[in-house]
């Protein structure tokens, strides 16, 4: 589903990713760890269409096509979701208003019709309570207000909504109380199948003892050094990043 | 010649004219000795520091139209709210329709100024209202004053409530290459009574119109009045707006200024206060491009104590757009526990694109509340491609956001046929059809 070769992106002239060799098929579960600063946001951004960073080499591919000239929204309309580490408040815009844009646009995109209004509110519904989003919520202005927990909620919301093909998870646990995790967690799992993928991106095993990886890939000073199965986020979580770094150093 | 010279000799033309009695011959006589005096105001003048009149005033404008021109419901049906839920005071080239008109007597007067001038049983009202706020000084206001003869008069008696909104329109048909016309609007609204009033200036043609209007607002006590001005006009038409509101205690009053259209509009409100507990709103949303100017010049005066006022003015400029704000606010030292807040937020779309913002407090109370916030900046690019990521194209994205920022001001607009209109000018005005209602 998900190929990616040899990719190097740098923001403002600082080369930050640096070769990144990355696949994954329909159905899998990736966790991408590393310390701060490795590249782990600048691999998602970049996937995603962000143009503030430059691709400078390499290629990403989404079912074989090349994203590279797709504007963000085009990517999206492909089926590529991104689930923000810090969601962006849009006063003014309700969380409902908001879905029905993004739902309906991708949906002109991709030559269907709009979805009726009773049908969205339906859909609105089934999805809300999946995430076990209060109904009044829905009404408010987007991500206005709302907690740490309550924002990344609304994020997964916002992926059970599109439906995407592929989901990419920035930093989706941190912020969350054990109870918001248990819920996330359980969201995805629910929406996990044979024709999507996800992408975890996270900086604690924690999150991965409720979204079971398939594989696990260290990223380190903008390379991927280390990949294996879901044994290996325990491995992390013991020893922690210096033994990476150690061995890097070596 | 010169248009100061032209509106000075056609005045004495004008007074043989219409008939008047000896009271409102001295106020228009010294009215035009002001304009004489003083002239058009030029960029000299503070107030006047980021607008220019000068190349407009090069029109060679006609200030009577010669002809009598009649315009077909049916063409101009768009720019009203509604056919037949709305009062319609209806005015073409300066002159009452009554054709396009629906005016009543029946418990509110909703009709023309001309008749509230001349007719003696109203000229009680008259001697009482009729110039008692519109400042005498200022020049502009003065030459209205001085040819006032024609506009919307409203008298709402006390505890009424009008059954429907009431709609002044202005429309020029360009049969003039120039014109320039001075609509007067006396409002006076009684004690405990609500009225909701629309104002719109349109010309339906491309021919140059300069229109210089002053619209005086009266409140009595716990009045409430929700006055909108939407200011759509074509690229030819210019504006310069005085409106001057008196209220008494605990009165109510908001004026909201929709401006998304004309060359130039100058808006000049103010509101008086005259007893306690009184509040006043002053809001707007302004979205020009091109080369369109706007510029809002206001004024609150608090003067009595306990009284609240809430400005919150929104722009949005691209292309070679200018804006101005400057927003005044002067606390008496009477005016004690004053609340009054001031907000002014532009966005740049462009680098061309200009705003001057300018807050003006001067306190001379001690125990009040005051505060202003100006911010300009541009379209936030991290919501932008949040937006975009969730698939929602970068144009209609930006539409959303600017949505967003002007929602506060969209969400004060009462009337919902009106909020669905100004939405649709704005959606129509970005370019993007937006899937929802705000």
């Amino acid at each position: 589903m998900l190929q990616i070769k040899n990719l190097h992106a740098s923001v403002e002239d600082k080369e930050i990713l640096k070769g990144i060799n990355l696949e994954v098929k329909a159905g899998e579960v990736h966790a991408i760890m590393g310390p701060n600063g490795s590249g782990k946001s600048t691999l998602s951004a970049v996937i995603a269409g962000n143009e503030n960073y430059e691709v400078t080499d390499g290629q990403v591919f989404l079912d074989g096509e090349d994203l590279a000239d797709l504007a963000p929204e085009e990517r999206a309309h492909k089926g590529v979701f991104l689930s923000f580490q810090y969601p962006v408040e849009i006063p003014g815009v309700s969380v409902t208003n908001f879905m029905r844009t993004a739902i309906n646009e991708t949906r002109k995109a991709n030559g269907k019709e709009e979805m009726p209004a009773n049908e969205m509110l339906k859909f609105i519904r089934e999805k809300s309570e999946l995430l076990e989003i209060d109904r009044k919520f829905l009404s408010r202005s987007l991500n206005e207000g709302f907690s740490g927990g309550e924002k990344k909620r609304n994020e997964i919301f916002q992926m059970a909504m599109l439906e995407p093909k592929l989901a990419i998870l920035d930093e989706t646990d941190s912020g969350l109380d054990i109870d918001a995790l248990r819920i996330v967690a359980n969201g995805v799992n629910k929406l996990k199948s044979e024709n999507n993928a996800i992408i975890v991106i996270t900086h604690y095993q924690r999150l991965l003892d409720y979204i079971v990886p398939d594989f696990v890939h260290v990223l380190y000073n903008g390379r991927i050094v280390k990949s294996g199965g879901k044994e290996l986020a325990y491995e992390l979580e013991e020893k922690g990043y210096d033994w990476i770094k150690q061995e890097q150093e070596a | 010649m010169e248009l100061k010279e032209k509106l000075i000799a056609s005045f004495m033309a004008f007074e043989e004219r219409v008939d008047v009695d000896a009271d409102l011959h001295n106020i228009r006589t010294s009215a035009i000795q002001n304009f004489e005096s003083k002239g058009f105001p030029t960029k000299k003048e503070e107030a006047w520091k980021y607008t220019s009149l000068n190349s407009l005033l090069k029109n060679d404008f006609t200030v009577f139209p010669k002809n009598e021109n009649t315009i077909q419901f049916a063409d101009v049906k768009k720019y009203f709210l509604h056919e037949i839920d709305t009062y319609k005071v209806v005015f073409i080239d300066g002159i009452f329709s009554s054709f396009l008109s629906s005016t009543t007597h029946d418990g509110i007067d909703v009709c023309l100024m001309s008749s509230a001038l001349n007719k003696p049983k109203y000229k009680m009202v008259i001697d009482n209202y009729f110039n008692h706020i519109a400042n005498k000084e200022e020049s502009l206001t003065s030459l209205n004053t001085a040819f006032a003869s024609e506009g919307a008069y409203i008298n709402i008696p006390k505890s009424k409530v009008t059954d429907k909104p009431i709609e002044i329109m202005y429309f020029s048909t360009g049969s003039e290459a120039a014109l320039l016309v001075q609509p007067r609007n006396l409002v006076i609204v009684g004690e405990n009574s609500h009225v909701q009033i629309i104002e719109r200036h349109q010309s339906l043609n491309e021919n140059a119109v300069l229109t210089n209007s002053v619209t005086e607002i009266f409140a009595q006590k716990r009045a409430i009045v929700d006055y909108y001005k939407i200011q759509n006009d074509n690229h030819t038409a210019s504006l310069i707006d005085n409106t001057y509101v008196s209220q008494q205690q605990e009165s109510r009053v908001h004026v909201n200024t929709f401006s998304f259209g004309g060359s130039l509009t100058r808006n000049n409100l103010n509101f008086y206060h005259f007893g306690e507990r009184i509040e006043s709103h002053l809001n707007g949303i302004t979205i020009i491009g091109e080369r369109q100017h706007v510029d809002h010049y206001t004024l609150v005066h608090h003067a009595q104590p306990n009284c609240e006022s809430f400005q919150d003015y929104k722009g949005i400029f691209s292309d070679n757009a200018i804006g101005v704000f400057n927003g005044k606010i002067y606390v008496e030292k009477e005016a004690q526990k004053t609340n009054a807040f001031q907000k002014n937020n532009n966005i740049l779309l462009s680098d061309k694109a200009t705003i001057n913002a300018k807050p003006q407090l001067e306190i001379f109370a001690d125990d009040v509340k005051c505060s202003h916030g100006c911010t300009i900046g541009q379209l936030d690019e991290t919501a932008m491609f949040y937006m975009q990521s969730r698939g929602i194209p970068k144009k209609e994205a930006k539409a959303l956001l600017m949505y967003a920022f002007s929602n506060a001001v969209i969400e004060s607009i009462k009337i919902p046929e009106l909020k669905q209109r100004i939405t649709k000018i704005i959606a129509n005005k970005l370019g993007v059809k937006l899937g929802f209602d705000l």
